[in-house]
């Protein structure tokens, strides 16, 4: 059991790093808007499929 | 085109009045609109590539704002304005700037997706962000490569409305709370979650050796959970003792504090026990309940609006020279007293002054909550804030800044704030007497073992305040308001301020404002006379037509028949009328003189404001025009009258109609014609008589008497301002809630006496024992959770009830 010894604060390390990392995440405004960044997924994949090419042009028939 | 004939417009949803009169080919489709705002936005949306957007959104689209095209965007290059909102961006460039803007126009997660695809497009944009939640844009650009007002002009070309969001203190202050609770949540999260894994191998028997590594570890873990995040409790706390109060913060932080040292100690002499884990958790419990009511108080984004948002950041200032006169656009803030500024069309007065030239009406609503505009002309004082609805205007600045109208009423918001009555919250009465007792208790016992057995003295009076832990004290008033909120909710009043919810119970006088309160607030069609054949429907269609383009307010009344025809060569004539071509037909309508274009004028069939239709100069139909009393106006006022409490109308309208209104609902104390600060004169006279007044409100006019209420509501339509300073916003327009909240408040206070009662029950059970020693700590944590739970349950109750006027 004395394993215990080294990996319990290998664990305790690991606690740090995941708080450290939600931080940086809410710092960045990660959690800021929760609504909007739900859906944002979807319409990125669409625009690949809908619009690779903004610019003028693509109101026009896409064939 | 014959598709297309029922289809409503493809941008905002409206009906469409002539399918071929406002249309665009969009990917090989014809599509039909019902202005030319909408063709316009929806044209610039897909010759922008951002065509997908009308497949991602799921709210349609608001109807562009035509009037204000002519906007001046160039005004926002001037670096006088832009120093207020645009601050360099920590950046390699200089020329790197930021800003913060509120976004009008919002209505669905795509339209964010929209907003930043377009932006994203534009050269020298280098980063940009919306939040769909607060409405706001951030955004950063090379000034250098790109002027704000073409980033204005872009968004505007698709449909949104940028306004800068200056004075963003209060926002950001926001966020930072709204940011740092979230990681005191987390830690303590994650430090719960630890010390638990921790104590199980402590409570299941560590062996000596290990039972003092476990111990260290959880001592380590514990450490940050108490020092950062119940940091909020011990603050509170000493704030509250520094005033000289014991609030529930003081038992919550005595607990969390002395049985974290207590564990330190434990942990350092290898003696007695460790609670760590009761700490932990309790901390991460009450920061989540904390969190979720912040969360749900932060989430309107209505907490921005403020006064200064009235007032246009330009003013047109007009300077005459030897070669006539010129217009010059500068800041608002930059006006002095004596310039001369022309307020156009639509455009709200910056200042107070004079008008010096021109004649128009003014909606100045902000004073007298009354929709319909005034009219003035020259040497009439307007007021800053108030909106110009007709034609431009001259005026003489006579008061800027501080001086004006519109800062007393301000201040007077703020001094009323300040003098709000607090109801104190029952449990924060009793965590004083509760707090006092067990101090007291701590000490004698602490004094007796000391005597008795000194050795066991620090464990006995350790367990004597765990056991004793204000858990279910703590939660007993907030679990019961959470429940009471999202039940009022659901009932359509949407609690902002939970604290009202204590004066809530005690209300006896209840006063109301009346246009937009106890009425729609809109003038409405109420009657309808035909003098030939012509049939409402249609008459009603052909006046819609003609009003189609105004924003008068008498237009919105016909909003409801447009559609199904439209108007040409309409015109729009001051304080009179509008006139316009309808199937080869020349239509007016207006007032009696001007649609029958004769000085013989018909007398209008009785009193009230009649407007007259006419075809070709012939007399075609009346229209009576007036402000609907809401439907449960008259129920709401009788259920508070049979309950003996007093109702009182307090209104700016000087109009005799208040009386007649005040007659009709049975209303006896009724007062016309009062400024911002007479009404909340009156309310407090009523609270200077020890009575508890419920203020029901919707103006700009209302806000000084909102924030001066013991408990406030304002109306869904009302101003973001008063909705802002308003404890309660009414979601739908029946009024009858009001009284069935009260009722549902009374039934609230009675949940949280029962909860305060059975924690104090458990405790006082509780304390005698732990005194004595026989409990020993699992049996302590359990006890503990029991309690509080059983409290929860009992609050739940009230999310079920049924909101009932008995």
């Amino acid at each position: 059991m004395e394993i215990l010894y080294i990996l319990v604060p290998i664990a305790l390390i690991f606690v740090f790093i995941a708080i450290k990392v939600l931080f940086w995440a809410i710092n960045n405004g990660q959690y800021d808007d929760l609504n909007t960044e739900a859906h944002r997924i979807l319409f990125d994949e669409q625009k690949k499929t809908n619009d690779s090419s903004p610019g003028k042009d693509s109101d026009k028939p896409q064939k | 085109m014959n598709q297309a004939q029922s289809q409503p417009c493809y941008h905002c949803g409206l009906p469409v009045a002539d399918p071929n009169e406002y249309t665009a080919t969009l990917d090989e489709q014809a599509r039909s609109f019902c202005c030319p705002g909408c063709q316009a936005v929806a044209q610039a949306i897909h010759g922008s590539g951002l065509a997908s957007f009308y497949q991602f959104r799921s709210e349609l689209n608001l109807k562009p704002d035509t009037e204000i095209q002519k906007l001046n965007f160039e005004a926002y290059d001037l670096p006088e304005l832009q120093k207020e909102f645009v601050f360099p961006a920590d950046g390699e460039s200089e020329n790197l700037v930021q800003a913060q803007l509120l976004v009008e126009g919002i209505t669905c997660a795509a339209c964010v997706w929209l907003i930043e695809h377009r932006l994203q497009t534009l050269d020298g944009i280098e980063r940009v962000s919306v939040n769909a939640a607060t409405e706001r844009l951030s955004i950063r650009w090379h000034k250098d490569k790109i002027r704000m007002s073409e980033i204005l002009s872009a968004v505007f070309d698709i449909g949104y409305k940028l306004t800068p969001a200056n004075e963003d203190q209060a926002q950001e202050k926001r966020q930072k709370e709204d940011r740092l609770s979230l990681m005191r949540l987390g830690v303590a999260g994650f430090g719960m979650m630890q010390v638990g894994m921790v104590a199980v191998a402590l409570y299941t028997g560590a062996s000596e050796q290990w039972m003092i590594y476990w111990r260290w570890v959880s001592l380590i873990i514990a450490t940050p959970v108490v020092l950062f995040s119940a940091r909020p409790f011990f603050n509170a706390a000493i704030r509250a003792l520094r005033q000289k109060h014991l609030v529930m913060d003081v038992p919550v932080s005595i607990a969390i504090g002395f049985a974290y040292t207590a564990s330190i100690w434990a942990t350092l002499s290898a003696s007695g026990e460790v609670y760590f884990d009761s700490v932990s958790m309790f901390t991460f419990f009450l920061l989540l309940g904390r969190y979720l009511e912040m969360r749900a108080r932060h989430n309107n984004s209505l907490g921005n609006s403020k006064f200064a948002q009235l007032l246009p950041l330009t003013a047109t200032l007009v300077r005459k020279g030897t070669n006539g006169e010129s217009q010059t656009t500068v800041a608002q803030k930059s006006l002095k007293i004596g310039d001369i500024v022309a307020v156009g069309t639509g455009e709200s007065v910056p200042c107070d002054g004079v008008i010096e030239d021109g004649e128009t009406l003014i909606d100045e609503s902000l004073l007298t909550g009354e929709s319909s505009p005034v009219k003035k002309s020259v040497r009439d004082s307007v007021v800053a804030g108030s909106v110009n609805m007709e034609s431009t205007v001259k005026i003489k600045v006579t008061a800027i800044g501080q001086q004006t109208r519109l800062s007393a009423i301000e201040r007077l918001v703020e001094s009323a704030s300040l003098n709000k009555p607090y109801q104190i919250a029952l449990a924060d009465k009793l965590a004083s007497y509760f707090v006092g007792a067990v101090l007291l208790f701590s000490v004698l016992i602490g004094g007796f073992w000391l005597w008795h057995e000194p050795s066991e003295a620090l464990w006995i009076v350790l367990s004597v305040l765990v056991v004793t832990c204000p858990c279910a004290l703590s939660l007993a008033t907030p679990a019961a308001h959470a429940a009471a909120l999202s039940r009022l909710r659901g009932a359509g009043l949407l609690v902002l301020n939970s604290d009202c919810l204590a004066a809530l119970a005690k209300v006896d006088q209840v006063a109301f404002d009346k246009t937009g309160t106890l009425t729609v607030g809109k003038p409405q069609v109420v009657e309808y006379k035909s003098l030939n054949s012509l049939p409402e429907e249609e008459g009603l269609a052909i006046i819609a037509a003609l009003e189609m383009g105004s924003s008068h307010p008498i237009a919105a009344a016909f909003q409801q028949w447009q559609g199904n025809k439209t108007a040409r060569d309409v015109k729009n004539t001051i304080g009179s009328g509008v006139s316009g071509t309808i199937d080869t037909r020349q239509y007016r309508f207006g007032k009696a003189e001007f649609a029958s274009e004769t000085d013989k004028v018909l007398p209008a069939p009785s009193s009230g404001q009649w407007l007259l239709l006419s075809c070709e100069s012939e007399p075609v139909a009346w229209v009576k025009l007036d402000d609907k009393l809401r439907e449960s106006a008259k129920e709401s006022v009788e259920l508070f009258r049979e309950r003996k409490m007093g109702v009182e109308l307090i209104s700016g309208d000087a109009s005799d109609t208040v009386e007649k209104m005040a007659q009709a609902l049975g209303i006896n104390e009724y007062r016309a014609g009062c400024l911002p600060d007479e009404k909340l004169d009156i309310i407090q006279k009523h609270q200077d008589k020890q009575k508890v007044v419920m203020m029901v409100g919707d103006g700009i006019n209302d806000v000084p008497v909102l924030s001066g209420a013991d408990v406030s509501v304002a109306m869904s339509q009302a101003t973001d301002l008063a909705q802002t300073r308003a404890d309660c916003i009414l979601l739908n327009a029946d009024l009858t809630i009001l009284y069935k909240a009260i009722v549902f408040a009374k039934r609230l206070r009675k949940t949280v006496k029962q909860n305060l009662t059975w924690a104090l029950a458990y405790n006082g059970l509780a304390l005698p024992l732990a005194a004595l020693g026989y409990i020993p700590p699992w049996a302590a944590a359990i006890g503990m959770s029991l309690s509080s739970l059983i409290v929860v349950i009992n609050a739940l109750r009230l999310s079920r009830s049924e909101l009932t006027a008995a």
